[in-house]
C-alpha cells in the first residue's frame, strides 16, 4: 500500500499539512500587529483583480472603451492592482524586517519574491494590452529592452494578440499557483516567531 | 543563556509551543475582501481610470503631413530606427551587447520586417489609385534594386538638408519616390494606412508590430509621449497618462535610466547598451530579491535594526528581551 504514488502523496500531505493547519483556529500570541494583514490584503486584492478581470474578459477588450459599465469594472481593475502592489509592497517590507525566512522559512520567502516579479510581468502586459494610447507608447518604448536581451523574439511586445493571450491565461494562471504554493508554505510552516524568542525564556507565555 | 544558532533555527522550525489565541482566518479574509472590494469600487465610481484615444496615422499625417512624409521617404531609403534596428527585425545592425554577450543578433530576425514593401510599397498597392500615383509605383517596382536605393537615398539627403520642408526641396533624380511618398501621406490622411498596414492582406490580424514600429520612426509618437511626460529619461517608464498612478513598482528599472552612464547613449559601452545593461542588472537584482535570506549582510540587517520590536512589542513586553548569540 505505502509503494503507492496516490498514497504516499496522500500520507505525505496529512503529515504536513492537516486540515487543523491549512485552517487553524488559534494562531500564536504572538501574531498581534497590523503588519500581518496585509497579506490577506494582498490575497483579497488579487481576488478582485481576477473578478474585474474576467469581467472584462467576457466582454472584450474594446469595451470599456465605449461602455459606461465598461469603464467601471476597467477602473475597478486599475484601481484593485495599484492596492495589491500597495499592500504586496508593504507585505514584503513586513517580512523582511521580521526576517521572516527564520526557521525552515526560505520557499516562503522565495515563492513570495518570485510573485513579485510575476506580478509585475502580468501587470505589464496588461499596460500593453489596454489598446489605447498607452499601450502604444509602452509597447514601442519597452520592445528595445526585450530584443536587446533576445527575448523578443518569443515575447513581442508590439503583438497585441500574444501579449492578451499571456495577460488573461498564461500569467494568471502562473502568479495563482506560485500564491497558492505561498499561502500553502506559510500554512505549512506556521507563523514565524519573534526574532530572539527563545525556549528559555520565563515568563508569559511558555 | 543564550544558545546557539542552530539551536535557534531548529526552535524557529518547530511548531510554536507557546501561548496562542482564537484567531479565526476565514473571517479576516472575508472582510479583507470587502474593504478592498469596496474600496476599490469606491476609488473607481470617484476617479475612474486612465484611457486615452490611441493615436492614428490619419492623426499624424493631417497634423503633421511633412514629418509623415520624410519618415516615408526614411522607409523607402533604409534609414528609419525601424529599417536600421536589427534583430529581430532584420540584419542591418549588430543590436546591443554587454561584453561578450551580443543576445539579440544571436537570437536571429525571428520577426522580420522589410520596410520598403510592408510599410510603403504593398499599402500603396492596396489602393486604388490616380494614374501618377499608379505609374510611380509600376516604375518602383520595374526598376533595379540600386536604382531605387540611388533613387530614395538622394530624395531622403535632399530632406534631410532641407531640414524636413518638403516644399522647400529642390528637384533632383528621386524617380518615383516623391509621388510615392505623397501617395502613401494622401492614404494615410484619408485614414486607410492604420488597417493596410495591420491586415498585410490578409484578414485575420493580431499582431501590430509593424504599425507600432512604422509609428514610432516618426517624430508624432515621441512629441505626444514628451507631452504627456511618459518619456524614460524623466521616469516616464512609471508615469500614466492623465492624472493617475502608473506603474510605481517600476522605480527601480526606472532609476537606473536617469543616472550617469546609463541615461548618456554617447557613453561607450554602458550609455550605448544601457537597455541591456539594467536587464541584467534588474535580472540580478530580481535574483537577489528572491535569495535575501542567504546573502550575508542584507539576511541579518533585520536583527541589527530593531524595527521587530515595534512589530512584536506585545510579545517583547511580556516575555523580555534576550540577545541573540552570534
Ligand atoms: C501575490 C503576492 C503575495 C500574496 C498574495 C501573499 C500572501 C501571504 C499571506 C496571506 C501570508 C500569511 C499572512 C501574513 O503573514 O501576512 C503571507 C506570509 C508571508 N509572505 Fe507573502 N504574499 C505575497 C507576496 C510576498 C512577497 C513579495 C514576499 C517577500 C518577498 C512574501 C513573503 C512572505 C513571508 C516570508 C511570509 C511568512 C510570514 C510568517 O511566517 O510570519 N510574500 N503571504
Amino acid at each position: 500500500m505505502s509503494e503507492m504514488w496516490t498514497a504516499k502523496l496522500r500520507n505525505k500531505w496529512q503529515k504536513n499539512l492537516p486540515i487543523e493547519k491549512l485552517l487553524p483556529d488559534d494562531q500564536p500570541a504572538y501574531v498581534a500587529s497590523w503588519i500581518y494583514v496585509f497579506g490577506v490584503l494582498t490575497l483579497s486584492a488579487l481576488a478582485v483583480i481576477i473578478f474585474s478581470g474576467v469581467i472584462l474578459a467576457f466582454e472584450g477588450p474594446a469595451w470599456y472603451h465605449v461602455s459606461h459599465a465598461g469603464k467601471f469594472i476597467n477602473s475597478m481593475h486599475f484601481w484593485s492592482v495599484q492596492m495589491f502592489f500597495v499592500f504586496m509592497v508593504i507585505h514584503l517590507w513586513g517580512k523582511y524586517w521580521m526576517a521572516a525566512w527564520r526557521g525552515n522559512r526560505f520557499r516562503t520567502w522565495a515563492t513570495g519574491a518570485i510573485a513579485f516579479v510575476a506580478s509585475i510581468a502580468t501587470a505589464f502586459t496588461g499596460y500593453l494590452v489596454q489598446t489605447n494610447f498607452d499601450s502604444q507608447w509602452i509597447s514601442f518604448e519597452a520592445k528595445d529592452g526585450f530584443n536587446s536581451m533576445g527575448i523578443g523574439a518569443f515575447f513581442n511586445v508590439t503583438n497585441l494578440g500574444q501579449m492578451l493571450l499571456l495577460h488573461v491565461a498564461f500569467l494568471p494562471l502562473l502568479l495563482g499557483v506560485i500564491t497558492v504554493i505561498h499561502v500553502l508554505m506559510v500554512r505549512r510552516r506556521g507563523v514565524v516567531p519573534p526574532i530572539d524568542a527563545e525556549p528559555t525564556v520565563s515568563g508569559v507565555g511558555r | 543563556m543564550s544558545i546557539s544558532k542552530k539551536e535557534k533555527e531548529a526552535f524557529d522550525a518547530a511548531p510554536w509551543s507557546g501561548a496562542t489565541k482564537r484567531y479565526d482566518i476565514v473571517k479576516e479574509g472575508s472582510i479583507a475582501v470587502a474593504i478592498v472590494a469596496i474600496l476599490a469600487i469606491g476609488l473607481s465610481l470617484l476617479m475612474g481610470s486612465p484611457d486615452e484615444t490611441p493615436l492614428t496615422f490619419k492623426g499624424w499625417a493631417v497634423s503633421n503631413a511633412d514629418n509623415f512624409y520624410a519618415t516615408a521617404v526614411q522607409e523607402l531609403a533604409g534609414t528609419s530606427g525601424s529599417a536600421t534596428y536589427g534583430a529581430p527585425y532584420n540584419k542591418a545592425s549588430e543590436g546591443l551587447n554587454v561584453g561578450p554577450l551580443w543576445l539579440q543578433k544571436w537570437a536571429g530576425v525571428s520577426h522580420p520586417v522589410d520596410t520598403v514593401n510592408e510599410f510603403v510599397i504593398a499599402p500603396l498597392s492596396t489602393q486604388v489609385m490616380s494614374t501618377d500615383i499608379a505609374s510611380a509605383l509600376a516604375t518602383w517596382k520595374a526598376a533595379s534594386d540600386k536604382q531605387k536605393q540611388d533613387w530614395a537615398t538622394a530624395y531622403d539627403d535632399a530632406i534631410t538638408k532641407a531640414e524636413g520642408k518638403i516644399s522647400a526641396v529642390p528637384a533632383g533624380a528621386y524617380g518615383p519616390v516623391p509621388a510615392l511618398a505623397q501617395g502613401l501621406t494622401d492614404m494615410a490622411k484619408g485614414g486607410a494606412l492604420d488597417a493596410a498596414l495591420l491586415s498585410q492582406g490578409g484578414f485575420f490580424q493580431t499582431d501590430n508590430t509593424k504599425q507600432i514600429l512604422f509609428f514610432g520612426d516618426g517624430s508624432y509618437l515621441d512629441d505626444a509621449g514628451t507631452t504627456a511626460n511618459l518619456q524614460g529619461g524623466t521616469w516616464g517608464m512609471m508615469n500614466e497618462t492623465g492624472r493617475y498612478p502608473g506603474q510605481a513598482w517600476l522605480w527601480l528599472y526606472s532609476f537606473w535610466y536617469q543616472i550617469p552612464p546609463f541615461n548618456n547613449e554617447e557613453s561607450k559601452p554602458i550609455g550605448a547598451n544601457a537597455d541591456a545593461y539594467i536587464m541584467y542588472l534588474m535580472g540580478a537584482l530580481s535574483l537577489g530579491l528572491i535569495l535575501i535570506p542567504v546573502i550575508p549582510g542584507v539576511k541579518s540587517l533585520p536583527m541589527r535594526i530593531p524595527i521587530h520590536r515595534g512589530i512584536w512589542r506585545q510579545y517583547y513586553a511580556a516575555n523580555g528581551i534576550k540577545r541573540r548569540k552570534k
